[in-house]
């Protein structure tokens, strides 16, 4: 660039670089140096504050070595296998019969996802409310002549976890009809006008056409679903609260108690870089393919 | 005065070159088209002499200023747009008179140019409509408007007519037309449609990979194409390029093709220096024909050439005819009926306008 | 179509049944959490031991509701989730606001006026979208402390700001990329700079999508619990705190329809801006997508 560029223009050039500037500041401090610290915190011998001495892996030893560290992790993969498959059979089973030119699909639809604008915390308490073996679904069934009927699983720690899946699934599998028919919408309606000429049935031209076209919305519903089961937090506390005992711990509650209820802030640290790594696992390739499929040129 | 001056632009994004070295002059009041596939750096030229690409090295001048450094709308230019840029939430109105209100024209001013605008596009009663309220023709003619009411020194005009359909986009077309004959500023207008250049343009610049083939008048770029390139994107169907040797005798020189399943034949009388063609005489060079200078034979004088034709599609006016010659597929147009498909006719080539080519490096040779 | 054999009319009609009657059980399945909790707060307390669970109230009362509003013991205090509503609004508003104007910007930025090195700050940014938060909540906490704004509500909306960068950049990103380019060209042309062409030509098409990250940042805003239970306690905390309090309380005769009231009361906000604009709460919703 010559000098004759008036001074107004060079910082009209510069301008959009200085408005963006705050942001990127702010988030590489919040996101990226406090991971830092987090990490920094989990390699030091940290308890009721944070001491900043280095003691190398030992709170991860300590993590690993910790029984309810193992429920949690343990829970997370029970969580985890059944939240995802049953939430996503049950979305994409709710977008297919959705997209089949049902009347009042709005109102369906509408109904499918008010669960999302719930607070896991509203949900938590409504479920509990309804799981309660006392007064709840038990007693309905009880009352309707199945008195041997038994549904008692918030009770009983090895059930408790299976409770927190069905809340889960109920607010969650919504989001995922609502990315598979955003998926269906998308595909070009003659491939299916194309395979009806040929004669094949309905089903079968879900089975070996739509759904294999689905893939991408099928990446997306996993991936985002994995990142609000490692995450859920809330509904656990309000749902179970860890228990019966800690039947129904968890990676984000363990970290939170351990850390503001039981002093141990360097095993909180090292469990909250432990959940990071694995939600870095799944979301930076996620993350990398999009945008490089969206990436422009230049 | 608004003449543009394109003095060796240069442009790159890293070691990826668009331009090379792109020199173009036109005069005040010139037509400039430049043509081109996409990809071609057409585009990247058009937006540098806007001011809204920077330039890599080299000079624009417009009415002998150097603006490499000045922002756009300190350039004195106007520019309308493929997808028209509309400004989508304000009102014809407003779209027109936003330039003027940025440079602090006062009201009246501002109001008189509006209508005078809206007069000459006959969109008078489109002005207070949203542009999501407008056809795309009109769209075209708001754009067009907004450009007009900055009286610049020069039109610029990227791929206008390219998101109209066939029929507006001859009607648009000859719109430009008047407007140009109207307000005699200098334009430059980009554009893939070789039909619109040559109709609109009184110079064309032909471009690909960031280089410019030919600069010339649109007849001349038809006539005499600079190279293989040209003659090919030039003209609808495109020339013929048939493989050939030149031969020169006496005064008179010729090319001979092959001619499938029959006798070679020889196209005699070709326009080029002797000094040349005797160059280049027993070598394989590239015959170039345009499907319009061939015609059915009317005796056996002149250079003809005997051919099974292999597909006949009528167009209406004048049916065009495919039949293999030299190795390649090769186009006459015709008057209609004149032949079916798979038989034989013979054909006489108007030579004044056959071109020669290089074969390897497939310039023109003359 | 009239050729059509019978058989194969009556297998249409049988499937039409079967689809209609799964969509009609999952739709029954569920409204019946939110039939339950807006029956069980609506009933007395005798009635609700007596075991009516899912059946209509034989008499209905707001006592419930009152005494949620006003009354409903969290911890000590027994002064109801009025206040703890009232922070929620505090901390809320202020904070969808910032984000979604920090968003619109940085999305205006991202989109317009790339410049090297623009795509990977965007990417750096997206991260942030997916950032497990118990991963800073602890420099978070000695931060906000540092800053004196520890246990604050002020914390709290800085805290719900920076964090909705990210999700708000991503709407107005990949709302603006589809605006095209050409539009800032003209206005360039036209004489316009960087502010000009944001406030009078972007601005005013991004109406769609300032609703949406707005809708978006206040459901998440409302219905956080993490941030709120780890910065605050006692009379700043939010209403999902306060609710996850009162509902917890072990003491006396467990109050099922003041727990049910509190519920609703604390899902009302969120459910109403669904009712009211739930179609930009499903775009907000697929944008998580990235792509849309």
């Amino acid at each position: 660039m010559s000098g004759s560029i008036p001074f107004s223009d060079r910082i009209a050039n510069w301008l959009p670089r200085l408005v963006l500037a705050p942001s990127l500041l702010v988030v590489l401090v919040v996101v990226y140096l406090f991971i830092c610290w987090t990490g920094w915190i989990s390699l030091s011998s940290s308890m009721i504050v944070p001491k900043y001495d280095f003691v190398g892996l030992s709170q991860y030893v300590r993590l690993w070595s910790t029984p309810r560290w193992h429920t949690a992790v343990f829970n997370l993969v029970i969580f985890s296998v059944l939240f995802l498959g049953i939430t996503t059979l049950l979305g994409l089973l709710m977008a297919i019969l959705l997209d089949q030119k049902i009347r009042c699909e709005g109102a369906l639809r509408a109904i499918f996802l008010y669960p999302m604008a719930l607070s896991f915390i509203v949900t938590g308490t409504a479920w509990k409310w309804i799981l309660n073996p006392a007064l709840g679904v038990q007693k309905v069934v009880n009352d309707l002549g199945w008195t041997s009927f038994v549904f008692d699983w918030i009770a009983r720690p090895s059930f408790a976890i299976y409770c927190v899946v069905i809340a889960a699934v109920w607010q969650s599998t919504g989001f995922a009809m609502a990315l598979f028919l955003a998926g269906l919408r998308g595909i070009d309606n003659s491939v299916i006008k194309a395979a009806q000429i040929e004669g094949a049935s309905l089903p079968l031209i879900y089975r070996q056409i739509v759904i294999p076209m689905l893939r991408p919305a099928f990446l997306s519903v996993i991936v985002l679903l994995s990142y609000i089961a490692i995450k859920s937090f809330d509904l656990i506390l309000a749902l179970t609260n860890t228990g019966p005992g800690s039947a129904t711990e968890m990676p984000s509650t363990f970290m939170y108690s351990a850390t503001f209820r039981r002093d141990q802030m360097g095993v909180g640290a090292a469990s909250a870089m432990m959940m990071l790594m694995t939600v870095v696992a799944i979301i930076v390739p996620y993350l990398y393919s999009e945008l490089k499929e969206t990436g422009d040129g230049h | 005065m608004s003449t543009l001056e394109i003095d060796r632009i240069r442009k790159s994004y890293g070691i990826h070159e668009v331009l090379k070295e792109v020199s173009i002059s036109i005069a005040t009041g010139d037509f400039l088209v430049l043509l081109g596939p996409s990809g071609c750096g057409k585009s990247t030229l058009l937006n540098m002499i806007a001011g809204l690409d920077s330039i890599t090295g080299g000079e624009v001048r417009i009415a002998g200023k150097v603006v490499n450094d000045l922002s756009p709308k300190d350039r004195d230019i106007a520019m309308v747009f493929q997808s028209y840029a509309l400004y989508p939430t304000m009102t014809v109105r407003q779209n027109i008179e936003f330039g003027m209100k940025i440079r602090g024209v006062p009201p009246a001013e501002r109001e008189k140019a509006v209508s005078k605008a809206a007069d000459l596009l006959q969109m008078t009663h489109l002005l207070d409509r949203k542009p999501a309220q407008l056809s795309g023709g009109q769209r075209q003619r708001v754009a067009m408007g907004r450009a007009i009411v900055r009286q610049p020194k020069l039109f610029l005009f990227d791929e206008p007519l390219s998101n109209l359909d066939a029929k507006l986009r001859v009607d648009m077309r000859t719109e430009i037309k008047r407007l140009h004959a109207r307000l005699g500023t200098t334009i430059v207008y980009v554009t893939h449609d070789q039909i619109e250049a040559m109709t609109l343009a009184t110079r064309v610049a032909v471009m690909k990979d960031g280089v410019v083939q030919q600069l010339d008048e649109p007849q001349v770029v038809y006539d005499r194409p600079a190279n293989v390139y040209v003659a090919k994107f030039v003209g609808s169907p495109s020339m013929n390029i048939i493989p050939g040797v030149l031969e020169v005798q006496g005064s008179t020189v010729s090319a001979v093709v092959d001619v499938a399943n029959r006798q070679p034949a020889r196209i005699s009388g070709i326009p080029m220096s002797l000094e040349t063609a005797r160059k280049y005489a027993g070598k394989k060079v590239l015959v170039g024909i345009r499907p319009e200078n061939f015609s059915i034979a009317a005796g056996d004088h002149g250079s003809t050439l005997a051919v099974d034709i292999d597909v006949v599609e009528p167009t209406g006016p004048d049916t065009l005819v495919v039949f293999n010659c030299g190795g390649v597929e090769v186009t006459a147009r015709l008057p209609p009926k004149q032949a079916s498909a798979g038989s034989e006719a013979v054909l006489s080539v108007d030579t004044s306008k056959v071109v020669i080519f290089d074969a390897i490096s497939e310039t023109r040779i003359d | 179509m009239a050729t059509k054999a019978p058989s194969h009319q009556r297998q249409q009609l049988l499937g039409r049944a079967i689809i209609y009657g799964g969509l009609l059980f999952m739709a029954a399945f569920y409204l019946m959490p939110l039939w339950v909790m807006i029956t069980t707060s609506v009933k007395h307390l005798d009635e609700i031991y007596a075991g009516s669970f899912i059946g209509l109230p034989k008499q209905i009362t707001f006592e419930a509701w009152q005494t949620a509003w006003s009354e409903a013991c969290n911890g000590t205090a027994c002064r109801g989730l009025k206040p703890y509503f009232i922070n929620s609004l505090l901390m809320t508003i202020p904070a969808v606001l910032l984000s979604t104007g920090i968003g619109a910007i940085n999305g205006y930025v991202i989109t317009k006026w790339r410049f090297p090195g623009s795509n990977v700050i965007f990417g750096l940014l997206l991260f942030g979208c997916f950032l497990p938060f118990q991963a800073v909540i602890l420099p978070m906490a000695q931060t906000l402390g540092m800053l004196g704004l520890a246990g604050t509500i002020p914390g709290l909306v800085l805290v719900h700001t920076v964090y909705g960068i990210a999700f708000t950049t991503l709407f107005f990103r990949n709302y603006f990329i589809s605006i095209p380019d050409e539009l800032v060209k003209a206005a360039q042309i036209d004489g316009a700079g960087f502010i000009r062409i944001f406030v009078s030509i972007i601005l005013p098409t991004a109406l769609p999508i300032i609703v949406v990250s707005c809708i978006w940042q206040f459901t998440q805003i409302w219905n956080d619990f993490l941030f709120g239970a780890s910065f605050t306690a006692g009379e700043n905390a939010p209403i999902t705190v306060a609710l996850n309090n009162i509902v917890n309380v072990s003491m006396g005769r467990k109050q099922y329809n003041v727990d049910m009231a509190a519920a609703m009361i604390a899902a009302l906000p969120t459910l109403i801006v669904y009712v009211v604009a739930g179609r930009y709460f499903v775009r907000g919703l697929t944008a998580g997508a990235v792509k849309g």
